[in-house]
């Protein structure tokens, strides 16, 4: 029989080598579930891990790397905060969606004035979309002990019927032809956020999410907010006697996430999706949440996460147009990862032991 | 505004609108009573449309299309009791990860599966009784499944009042240390708890693509999962109050599926919003101070178990 004895502390060596074993443990399941597909496992792990940075169209895939990963990166910091002070906010779909409804709304109204200014505003409306999202579960948290949970999912349900509503209705682009959706931002240059570097992928974005990452990094290392944050998700009765508010942290890891969440948005919408349309929102707050698990609630480590979960979004779709993989099934496989990253993360709390049997 | 719309033919249908949400909500229920927080009902309840779906169409039969809804259901939260009970993974972690699991396999197993139709279920014969003015339509033109789920509720209100069993299993969910030391097997009887909760999530998400809706459609739950989630809240853990809980949001799917139908003059985007953004009221009014609902839950919910001693 094997028991779990509990590590005085967390063990650093398994804290950065168990991503490394979800990963290859992913690659042999995921593996296995395309040979059940009837695809060789071999060839699919290849064109979804290998050929986006190896293969013959490297040079255009990556690129697309930072497109995807930009906003993956910039949702999961914000969320990595929360998910460190134990405050689950699982509604950044909706935050995201929100942001990008907001900030478009404020460079749409202008249309077609030009001045330099109306991007950086739009930027802002996008995070104060995002914020004002997620205030909501946040106050009814704070102020009626509210699940915040629950309630941050269901405003995705919600941001998502609002999407619909602009859309079809009050973001519709008046020149369509009655198409639902909005003005296309490349047309619009003063309200676009174009690639900076041609062929690199990376847009505002990108910047903004590397950007994320330092400040983040700064903050849980050396910022008293970041000690506040680490010291009540590990322990909160400790955290109340160093006179932490809990109500105040809601409100601030709330808000941090729902803002990223919402620029994110905003730099998806003027960039690579173009425009508001009812389905421009392709998960990527749902997988935000894969990504600041996977880097260890750690921005530097959310860096690299992004960056995988980047390459198999693009690899995903190279190996459905090559190999009729169903697209679908790279939404397992992130799944999946998430698993065994749980799953591998007894070695990092815990040592197995052989025990005596027990009675039983 | 409600006069196109026949108030029997309203009830009736809101009976059959609330079965999957109060099949999973009370599957729920008895795994947090275990303390355990199983985030994953979205994930189960589509695993087991998805599954009873394919099993109704290849036996051509319904009820074992239940059953292997059932079984889906329960086999995906085996992952979760696996995860949080052996590797005492973190469980608001595992259940999101089975969400986001089911939701990506759900699909991968439907595509081939999209737009071809399901064996219907019969009524159940009630014979003469369903002739009845008002209240034969109401009560007595249903498909088996709306029995079985308020059988279901009743079990689960009887055993947890009335059996030692069900003491044993809200003993664990209280506090898992003293029930450790009183011998009981914490760790089995929540993995117990967490399969019969999967077992019954799957049967309501396949009650979704057999009956409700009836045919596979990618994302069919839509949110129905955690709408569970949230009754189990409102019903301060007591079973009675989900079936109340359950027919309050199947009354509201139905009127506002109703409306939009009869064309009423509020837009569609708000009344299919209504269903979330009601739920969020209701969260709010159980958990605010007067509110109970915080105070009933049980004590370790949520907490892993680690048998040091």
């Amino acid at each position: 029989m094997l028991k779990l004895e509990k590590r005085p502390s967390p063990s650093q060596f398994w804290s950065r080598a168990t991503p490394v074993l979800a990963v290859v443990l992913t690659m042999i399941a995921g593996g296995v579930m395309f040979a059940v597909l009837g695809k060789d496992p071999l060839v699919a792990i290849r064109t979804i891990f290998w050929d986006p940075l190896f293969g013959e169209f490297a040079w255009y895939l990556r690129g697309q790397l930072l497109v995807k990963a930009g906003p993956l990166i910039l949702i999961a910091v914000g969320l990595s905060l929360g998910f460190r002070a134990g405050i689950w906010n699982i509604g950044a779909e909706g935050q995201y969606i929100m942001g990008a409804i907001c900030g478009a709304a404020v460079g749409l109204a202008v249309y077609p004035t030009d001045n330099r200014l109306i991007f950086p505003l739009m930027v802002v409306a996008g995070a104060f979309g995002g914020w004002a999202w997620a205030m909501i579960p946040a106050i009814l948290k704070t102020k009626f002990n509210t699940n915040e949970i629950l309630v941050s999912l269901m405003l995705v349900y919600v941001a998502q019927t609002v999407l619909a509503m602009a859309s079809t209705g009050f973001l519709r682009n008046p020149e369509g032809a009655g198409f639902p959706g909005s003005r296309n931002f490349s047309s619009y240059p003063a309200a676009a956020n174009p690639e900076l570097i041609a062929g690199s992928g990376l847009h505002w974005g990108g910047v903004a999410a590397l950007g994320v990452v330092v400040a983040g990094y700064v903050l849980l290392q050396r910022h008293i907010l970041g000690f506040h944050i680490k010291l009540s998700g590990q322990a909160p009765r400790a955290a109340r006697f160093a006179g932490v508010s809990p109500p105040k942290l809601t409100v601030l890891c709330m808000g941090i996430a729902g803002a990223l969440a919402g620029m994110a948005g905003l730099f998806e919408v003027t960039g690579p999706a173009g425009q508001i349309s009812i389905d421009f929102n392709v998960g990527y707050g749902f997988t935000a949440i894969i990504v600041a698990f996977l880097g260890r609630l750690n921005p530097v480590g959310i860096l690299l996460a992004g960056l995988l979960m980047a390459l198999t979004y693009i690899g995903g779709e190279m190996a459905s147009t090559n190999l009729g993989l169903p697209s679908a099934a790279i939404q397992a496989f992130q799944g999946m990862l998430l698993f065994f990253l749980l799953a591998c993360d007894v070695l990092t709390n815990f040592r197995i032991r052989l025990a005596k049997r027990e009675a039983v | 505004m409600f006069g196109s719309i026949d108030p029997t033919f309203l009830i009736a249908s809101l009976m059959v609108a609330a079965v999957p949400i109060m099949l999973a909500a009370i599957g729920e229920l008895v795994v947090e009573k275990a303390g355990v927080l199983n985030l994953g009902v979205e994930g189960m309840m589509i695993i087991g449309a998805v599954v009873g779906f394919v099993t109704a169409v290849q036996t051509g039969s319904p009820t074992l299309g239940f059953l292997g809804g059932a079984l889906g259901g329960a086999c995906l939260s085996l992952m979760f009791a696996a995860l949080t009970q052996v590797l005492l993974a973190n469980q608001v972690a595992t259940g999101l990860a089975l969400t986001l699991f089911g939701l990506g396999l759900s699909s991968l197993i439907g595509q081939s599966y999209v737009g071809v139709r399901p064996p219907l279920m019969g009524d159940v014969p009630f014979g003469p009784l369903a002739d009845l003015p008002w209240v034969g339509r109401i009560l007595f033109q249903h498909d088996p499944l709306v029995y079985v789920s308020i059988g279901v509720v009743a079990l689960v209100w009887a055993v947890l009042k009335y059996s030692r069993a069900g003491l044993i299993l809200r003993a664990v969910g209280e506090s898992h240390d003293a029930a450790h030391a009183l011998g009981y097997k914490v760790r089995r009887i929540r993995v117990l708890a967490i399969l019969f909760g999967g077992a019954m999530a799957g049967m309501g998400g396949a009650y979704l693509s057999l009956v409700r809706v009836p045919q596979w459609v990618d994302g069919i739950t839509a949110g129905a999962g955690w709408i569970a989630l949230a009754i189990v809240v409102f019903a301060s853990w007591k079973p009675w109050r989900v079936l109340m809980g359950a027919y309050l949001f199947g009354g509201i799917t139905v009127l506002q599926l109703n409306l939009q139908a009869a064309g009423s003059r509020i837009p569609v985007e708000y009344l299919s919003m209504s269903p979330y953004v009601i739920t969020i009221l209701v969260l709010v009014i159980m958990s605010s101070g007067r509110g109970r609902a915080a105070l009933n839950a049980p004590a370790a919910l949520g907490q892993n178990f680690h048998a040091s001693r």
